[in-house]
């Protein structure tokens, strides 16, 4: 199997992430983007560590993994805590801090 | 052997400067002595004058010019100047005039001033004024002399508008601050062009220099120094062009009006161009001008004075035309430089006593100061009329009294010269003589002959008086006057017999053959006398015989022109004041149109921009990230962009 598909696989997740993040309006699903986002760059990490035989790569993918489980953890809590204030897990309700 | 009591000088300054500085810094503590220490600072002026004087009568003449350094001043690169006085007679006699003047003065407001509620601070004021004179004429240097010079105009303006509660009063002394400051910057820029041509300011390295850097650095650059030094004495001395403000200084206290129009202020710009004599020498086109200035002064004041009603303000034209005088005498070179000083001192006394005695009037009067409203009060206030009548045939030049032996010798120098010169300037000044005796008298018969005026006449249902019971001063006001008078009466026979006086200012001015006039001297003295009789004569007819009206009546053109100061500040507002309006109202509309309207403009449209950015901070993560996504697929098209 090429190894340049598990790029393109990693392209078109990252895409979808992306656009999730750009077009929902729910900061879960917004949030589950930004993970499949992460999710794309471990797949490229991997691959390029696979395609040099270096393991950089794949040290980087756990370090992305950690961060991304905190990352949830703490962003989990905001929507919570936002939501049991407003009633509402909408971003677009979420634009106070503008003026 | 010099003088011993050189090093008295630094103490003519600091005594009546102390005097001040006690007086404004302690405030209301010294509210009920403080004119009492006013008058002592200026006594023991008077008395450290003496002591120098005495000392310098007693030294041959030829080392009566001696300059005491106290230390140096400034020192920087080319302008090195020292701190220090110069002694000599033509200092002296300014030392004596301006203290023994002034202590008088100074006497005489304890009284006058009684019942005004800043008394110490007139006195303050009064000291701070004789300070700075005294400086102005005890400076070794042009630059030390400027300081005083200075100093003087800002006494003048402080007293001027000193009941400043009156808009009026505030408003004269603003007027003569302000024409005064058109003569400094002439004297600055005298200055500046001493220091480019001598390399320095100091007197004793200038003045005898003088004749030969004439011809070293050409004559249009002393023509322009001599120019520039008249302009400071035009703004100081209120000779034309700049001589609106003498009359407006009435606004001031009367003793003021003394002190300024007899001992110190006006007299200064005829010291400066005493003082500096071979300056004006070396440029022939400037003295020419000097003495024209003078002669169109003297009889500009002459003609301002028959009209005026006002005592004060006839009294200060009658200043101006005599300071014309003393203006021509110094335009004459040094034939007149003796006869400048010798009128200016006869001057200081009869136009001092004159004030004074004008002030008693008006104290009587309840400060009225329309003459018109006077008359007969020669019973009433004998000592005022005795005094100042001694004034007024001074004045006059009536022989054996002070201002016939000074402006006579003026008129007699006038007429010496070739050419034209004489002749213009000898009939000006004879005619001065006769108009000045007409104005003088008129005020003298307006104030104290004739009819009682001040009290309303059932006769005539005259509305406007109001009942006076007019009275004379208390002694401590009519003391001062007393020895003015007598001064008026005797100083100028004193001084002249033997030419004491002439001789006595040899080491400054020089030695001076005796030039013969164009007309014979008995001829001239003749001439003079009889047009000064003829003036006097004509004022007695209309103003002593026939009744004075107390509306002024309607007269002739001259007369109404001579009433509003023949114009004088039309004419300033005509050429200087509108066009520096329009001037300055030009500028400030360019620089609204043309700079403020760039800067706005640059300012608004990094607003305007700004407000547009802003648009772009809507608060949406999602606009955010999509921002973040577009510019990194901005930064990895350059990068593949720079790959390739």
């Amino acid at each position: 199997m090429e190894i340049t598909n598990y790029l393109g696989l990693a392209a078109i997740l990252f895409a979808i992430g992306a656009t999730t993040v750009l077009l929902r309006r729910n900061a879960i699903v917004v949030f589950m983007g930004v993970e499949l986002m992460l999710n794309a760059t471990n797949l490229a990490f991997v691959t390029f560590a696979r395609m040099h035989g270096d393991v950089t790569g794949q040290v980087l993918a756990f370090f992305v993994m950690v961060v991304a489980a905190a990352e949830v953890v703490v962003g989990l809590a905001i929507i919570i805590m936002i939501f049991r204030a407003r009633r509402s897990a909408s971003v677009d309700d979420v634009n106070l801090l503008q003026s | 052997m010099t003088m011993q009591t050189l090093s008295l000088a630094p103490w003519l300054v600091a005594t009546p400067l102390a005097g001040a500085v006690v007086l404004l810094l302690a405030g209301r503590r010294t509210n009920r002595w403080g004119h009492w220490l006013g008058v002592l600072a200026s006594a023991a002026t008077f008395v450290v004058g003496l002591v120098m004087l005495l000392d310098m009568l007693g030294t041959p003449a030829e080392e009566r010019v001696v300059q005491q350094t106290v230390g140096t001043w400034i020192d920087a690169g080319p302008l090195h100047v020292d701190l220090g006085f110069q002694v000599d007679p033509l200092s002296m006699t300014f030392v004596m005039l301006v203290t023994f003047v002034g202590t008088l003065i100074h006497v005489y407001s304890v009284a006058y001033m009684d019942h005004d509620v800043d008394r110490r601070r007139f006195f303050a004021y009064l000291n701070l004024f004789v300070a700075a004179m005294l400086l102005l004429v005890l400076a070794d240097s042009y630059l030390l002399l400027f300081v005083g010079w200075e100093g003087v105009g800002l006494a003048s303006f402080l007293l001027i508008g000193f009941w400043d509660r009156k808009r009026e009063n505030a408003v004269a002394g603003t007027k003569a601050f302000v024409m005064n400051r058109v003569g400094d910057m002439g004297l600055i820029v005298a200055m500046m062009l001493l220091l480019a041509t001598f390399g320095s300011l100091d007197f004793a390295t200038v003045l005898p220099a003088a004749g030969e850097a004439g011809s070293a650095v050409g004559e249009p650059t002393m023509t322009a120094i001599g120019l520039m030094l008249l302009l400071a004495a035009c703004g100081k001395s209120a000779q034309l062009p700049l001589q609106a403000w003498l009359g407006d200084a009435m606004a001031g206290p009367t003793p003021v009006s003394a002190l300024i129009h007899a001992a110190t202020m006006v007299t200064a710009g005829v010291y400066l161009l005493v003082r500096s004599g071979p300056l004006l020498e070396a440029a022939p086109d400037a003295q020419l001008v000097v003495a024209i200035v003078g002669a169109l002064t003297l009889l500009f004041g002459a003609v301002v004075g028959t009209a005026k009603d006002d005592i004060k303000k006839a009294l200060a034209a009658s200043t101006m035309s005599q300071i014309g005088y003393m203006m021509l005498a110094a335009g004459l070179g040094p034939v007149g430089y003796a006869f400048a000083i010798f009128h200016l001192l006869t001057h200081g006394f009869f136009k001092a006593g004159l004030f004074l005695g004008a002030g008693s009037v008006m104290h009587a009067m309840d400060d009225d100061v329309n003459m018109r409203r006077f008359g007969g009060l020669a019973r009433l206030l004998p000592v005022t009329a005795i005094t100042m009548g001694l004034g007024w045939l001074a004045i006059l030049g009536v022989p054996p009294f002070s201002g016939f032996w000074s402006k006579d010798k003026i008129i007699e120098a006038a007429f010496v010269g070739e050419g034209w010169r004489p002749w213009v300037f000898g009939l000006a000044a004879l005619l001065g003589a006769g108009i000045t005796a007409y104005y003088m008298s008129r005020l003298f018969f307006m104030t104290f002959a004739g009819r009682r005026r001040w009290s309303p006449d059932p006769d005539q249902g005259d509305a406007g008086a109001v009942v006076r019971h007019p009275h004379e001063a208390p002694a401590l006001m009519t003391w001062p006057m007393i020895v003015l008078a007598a001064g008026s009466v005797a100083l100028g026979g004193l001084l002249a017999i033997g030419d004491r006086f002439v001789t006595w200012l040899e080491p400054v001015t020089g030695h001076v053959e005796h030039h013969e006039p164009v007309l014979p001297v008995w001829l001239l003295v003749t001439l003079t006398l009889l047009l000064v009789l003829a003036g006097a004569a004509l004022a007695f007819r209309q103003f002593a015989v026939a009744p004075v009206p107390v509306e002024p009546p309607r007269s002739t053109a001259l007369v109404r022109a001579a009433r509003v100061d023949l114009h004088q500040d039309d004419v300033n507002e005509a050429l200087v004041m509108r066009p520096g309006q329009y001037l300055t109202r030009a500028l400030v509309y360019s620089d609204r149109a043309a700079v403020d309207a760039g800067w706005l403009g640059l300012a608004g449209g990094i607003g305007r921009l700004g407000t547009r950015l802003r648009r772009l901070q809507n608060g949406y993560v999602r606009s955010y990230a999509a921002t973040m996504l577009g510019g990194l697929g901005v930064v990895a098209l350059v990068v593949w962009l720079l790959a390739i």
